[in-house]
């Protein structure tokens, strides 16, 4: 028995897996461990990241809704200098892989229902005709949509605000514009009880999970 | 052919709140313990404060089981199916769901065990609720009391006492059961704003109290005292000093020699030997590679769903419709908390809530359990109010606009979310829920987990009584946050009865065989070396978090288990 358990211990180790762990569902963390800066420096100052899921044509649009849904204003930098849509597509190869034809299927709908009723594709429209063509589609009344359009825009807002909000190790919040835009002073493995007074000045750190090097990607 | 392995003296499933804590003392009386554990060990590099994977993603990191045989639900017997969720947060791992749970840590009031005898002293019999199964426990808290003491002392609770012999202390909980002393470590801190809020409590007369927490205020045992850090909730601790069964009770267990603990062993049944109607042992899967693992004594401990579903999985001649449900109790007087309907508040000012944790709070229990008088209500019991320092940024991102913008997005709404993301505060209402006929676990006739088993199925909706006590407790707490200065208030929905993290019932414990599964020492009244562990047992829910019942009654159950090995393990059927 003893020698059998060992066995089993090496075969974990080696990372082979059986029918218990074969049946979950395959989270590419790995695919996430690049973060976005890493990309974002080897790149430059490129005009978008390098895509890996979605299609151009279908990143064009949703850069145009996410744009919408958390504008770049006088309030400052939104979705689109947070990188949101690079979160999306990255996480749409891992984390967020089901989704996958929902994003193809309503982005496609949500682009044609802009040429029908608009008379031009989406990212083409003014912002207040874009703003239209959402209420459109966060009211359920826009058709095409397969599973609905609602249902469509509450999932690009959820994942819009996720890519605005998450740490920046996922690909979005770039350069901690999503943080610093509700005022979250950062990732803190030690904090004072002076830290958590009320009116306390708790400085921004700027510091994602995993610039501390504890923690496992 | 299953793998025979040797004979163990006992045999837990699951190393998680409950069976974490049964080990120590099985294995501190010398006898041969194998913990199986469908999860593996986790350790502080794992524990990231990482809000995506852990609040959004459900551990991707870990071994997924519950994630693949979630439960599904329907109000009733006669309803469709409601939308089956995504994500159960529940963990495996060896530690379980002490790992990332919030650790607040309480014991239940002398009230939860007498519901039955009490309210009919007090209002007559009538004001049960009709249709609901709730029975008095087989004895009073001052059963439990010794072992809330002892694993309190083992684990590490930090918590102001409010009752110690009788001597009531307004620094801790009034309304609590009298208590041998202390508690091992003072309470966590305060934050400005949870400081705010006792405040305000006491000018309402209330009795504000710091909550008990599973979790280091002064470092304790070796381990170090809590960063404050912000991603407990849901997030296991990168310092451990989160008290959980992994870094506590099983390493000692451990150290002693005599616990085995095998990871990645997913349990499949009980088996049965037909000859005596006693349990002979479990069968398991690890790796594709099946397992059969003899034990004198078998004791479950994989949480309610799971214990339940096994169960009734498990069926063998002498128990033909799931082990020791020959008098069909498994599954019944179930009940989950109702930890919804909260109130959500919105304050004029920064509440600086982006560090800290769900433990770190401030508590009032006047509203809870019989702790008022019910004379002019229409329900029985009540709820604990608690207000807590825990914000994320894509949780708060997501806050409610208290219907204060005219879209969820746009400029309009970024410009109230970037000014009021720390502006909010929600509290966390546990209500008494009561057991009632019509509310059970089965097996899903269609859902079936990765293995080809079915899921449990649960049947189950709040009622009269839960209703209108959640709508008066929500009262109460919009009283409190605008005493505090509250500007808006909204109130969440009760909601539905579908999987949860406070699963009551299903293997209930009392002393009558015909509507109890185990008798008052935790071993089933069917199959005598058969013994459950967990929340399943309890048979009435109080409004407070389950797991230090739970681990009290498991330290009990063990003990006695461990002071009578031989005449368990080896009685007659
Ligand atoms: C986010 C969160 C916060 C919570 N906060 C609190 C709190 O503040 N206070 C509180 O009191 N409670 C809290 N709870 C609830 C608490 O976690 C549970 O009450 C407690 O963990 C239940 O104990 P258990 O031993 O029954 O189950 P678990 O702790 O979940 O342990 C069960 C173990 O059994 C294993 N297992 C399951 N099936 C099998 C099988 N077939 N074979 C082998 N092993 C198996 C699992 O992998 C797991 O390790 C919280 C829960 C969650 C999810």
């Amino acid at each position: 028995m003893t020698v059998f358990i060992s066995r089993r211990e090496l075969l974990k180790r080696a990372g082979l897996a059986g029918a218990v762990a074969a049946v979950a569902p395959a989270f590419a963390a790995g695919d996430e461990a690049a973060g976005a800066q890493t990309t974002a420096a080897a790149v430059g100052p490129a005009a978008r990241d390098p895509i890996a899921n979605l299609t151009a044509a279908e990143s064009d649009i949703l850069e145009a809704i996410a744009a919408r849904l958390i504008p770049t204003d006088a309030n400052g930098p939104g979705a689109s200098e947070a990188r949101a849509v690079h979160y999306i597509d990255r996480a749409l190869g891992g984390a967020l892989a089901s989704s996958r034809p929902t994003y193809q299927a309503g982005l496609n709908a949500l682009d044609q229902y802009a040429r029908s009723t608009r008379g031009r594709p989406f990212a083409a429209l003014s912002a207040a005709e874009q703003d239209g063509v959402l209420i459109d589609v966060e009211s359920g009344t826009a058709t095409g949509f397969p599973g609905g359009s609602a249902e469509f825009f509450n999932l690009v807002r959820t994942h819009t605000i996720q890519g605005t909000f998450c740490d920046p190790f996922y690909g979005g919040n770039a350069n901690f514009v999503g943080w610093d835009m509700i005022g979250y002073p950062g990732v803190r493995t030690i904090v004072t009880p002076d830290e958590q007074r009320l009116g306390a000045d708790v400085p921004s750190n700027h510091k994602s999970a995993y610039d501390y090097d504890m923690f496992t990607k | 052919m299953p793998i025979r392995l040797k004979e163990a003296d006992v045999v837990i499933v699951g190393l998680g709140a409950a069976g974490g804590v049964a080990a120590l003392p099985l294995a501190q009386a010398g006898l041969d313990v194998v913990g199986l554990e469908a999860g593996t060990w986790l350790t502080k590099r794992d524990f990231a404060p990482d809000e995506l994977r852990n609040n959004f993603r459900g551990w991707p990191q870990s071994v997924q089981k519950t994630n693949h045989e979630i439960p599904t639900h329907r109000p009733d017997a006669s309803s469709p199916m409601s939308p089956r969720v995504a994500i159960h947060p529940m963990m495996n791992a060896v530690g379980g769901t002490t790992l990332h749970y919030w650790a607040q840590s309480w014991r239940l009031n002398p009230w939860d065990f007498k519901v039955v005898s009490e309210t009919t002293r007090r209002y007559g019999a009538a004001r049960i609720p009709k249709g609901s199964t709730v029975e008095d426990w087989p004895f009073g808290i001052e059963e439990l009391e010794p072992y809330y003491d002892k694993v309190e002392y083992e684990i590490g609770v930090s918590g102001a006492a409010g009752n110690v012999g009788g001597n009531i202390d307004r620094r801790g909980n009034i309304f609590e059961g009298a208590r041998r002393r202390g508690y091992p470590m003072p309470p966590l801190r305060g934050s400005g704003f949870t400081d705010l809020m006792a405040a305000a409590g006491r000018t309402l007369g209330w009795h504000p109290f710091p909550g008990p927490a599973a979790i280091n205020s002064q470092r304790y045992q070796n381990r170090s005292v809590c960063m404050y850090h912000g991603y407990c909730n849901r997030g296991g601790c990168h310092v451990d000093a989160k008290s959980s069964t992994a870094v506590t009770t099983i390493p000692k267990a451990q150290a002693t020699g005599r616990l085995k603990v095998v990871t990645r062993a997913h349990v499949t049944s009980l088996d049965v030997n037909e000859g005596n109607a006693r349990v002979s042992g479990v069968s398991y899967v690890t790796d594709g590679a099946e397992y059969f693992q003899p034990a004198k004594v078998v004791l479950l401990a994989s949480y309610t769903y799971e214990n339940v579903r096994l169960l009734l999985l498990s069926k063998s001649r002498p128990f033909p419709r799931g082990l020791s449900n020959n008098h069909g109790q498994v599954g019944r007087h179930y009940f989950s908390h109702a930890q919804t309907a909260g109130i959500t508040a919105l304050f004029p000012w920064n509440t600086n809530s982006w560090y800290g944790l769900p433990a770190q709070g401030v508590a009032i229990d006047d509203w809870a359990d019989d702790n008022f008088d019910h004379a002019s209500v229409e329900f029985i019991g009540g709820g604990n109010l608690w207000v807590y320092s825990d914000r994320r940024p894509i949780v708060a991102a997501g806050m409610t606009t208290f219907g204060k913008t005219t879209k969820s997005w746009g400029s309009e709404w970024k410009a109230f979310v970037s000014q009021n993301a720390d502006r909010t505060n929600t509290s966390y209402l546990q209500k008494t829920t009561l057991p009632y006929e019509d509310n059970y676990l089965d097996l899903d006739p269609e859902v079936r987990d990765p293995l080809g088993f079915p899921v449990c199925r649960i049947t189950a909706d709040y009622k009269d009584n839960e209703r209108k006590l959640a709508a008066f407790i929500q009262n109460k707490m919009e009283q409190w946050y605008r005493t505090a200065g509250a500007v808006a208030i909204e109130h969440g929905p009760l909601g539905s009865m579908g999987p949860t993290t406070h699963a009551y019932g299903g293997t209930r414990m009392g002393d009558n065989p015909e509507t109890n599964v185990v008798d008052r020492w935790g071993l089933s009244h069917e199959a005598s070396n058969l013994g459950v562990l967990g929340a399943s047992v309890m048979g009435t829910s109080g409004a407070r978090n389950p797991t230090l019942t739970a681990q009290a009654l498991a330290w009990r159950t063990a003990e006695h288990l461990a002071r009578n090995f031989d005449a368990i393990a080896n009685r007659r059927a």
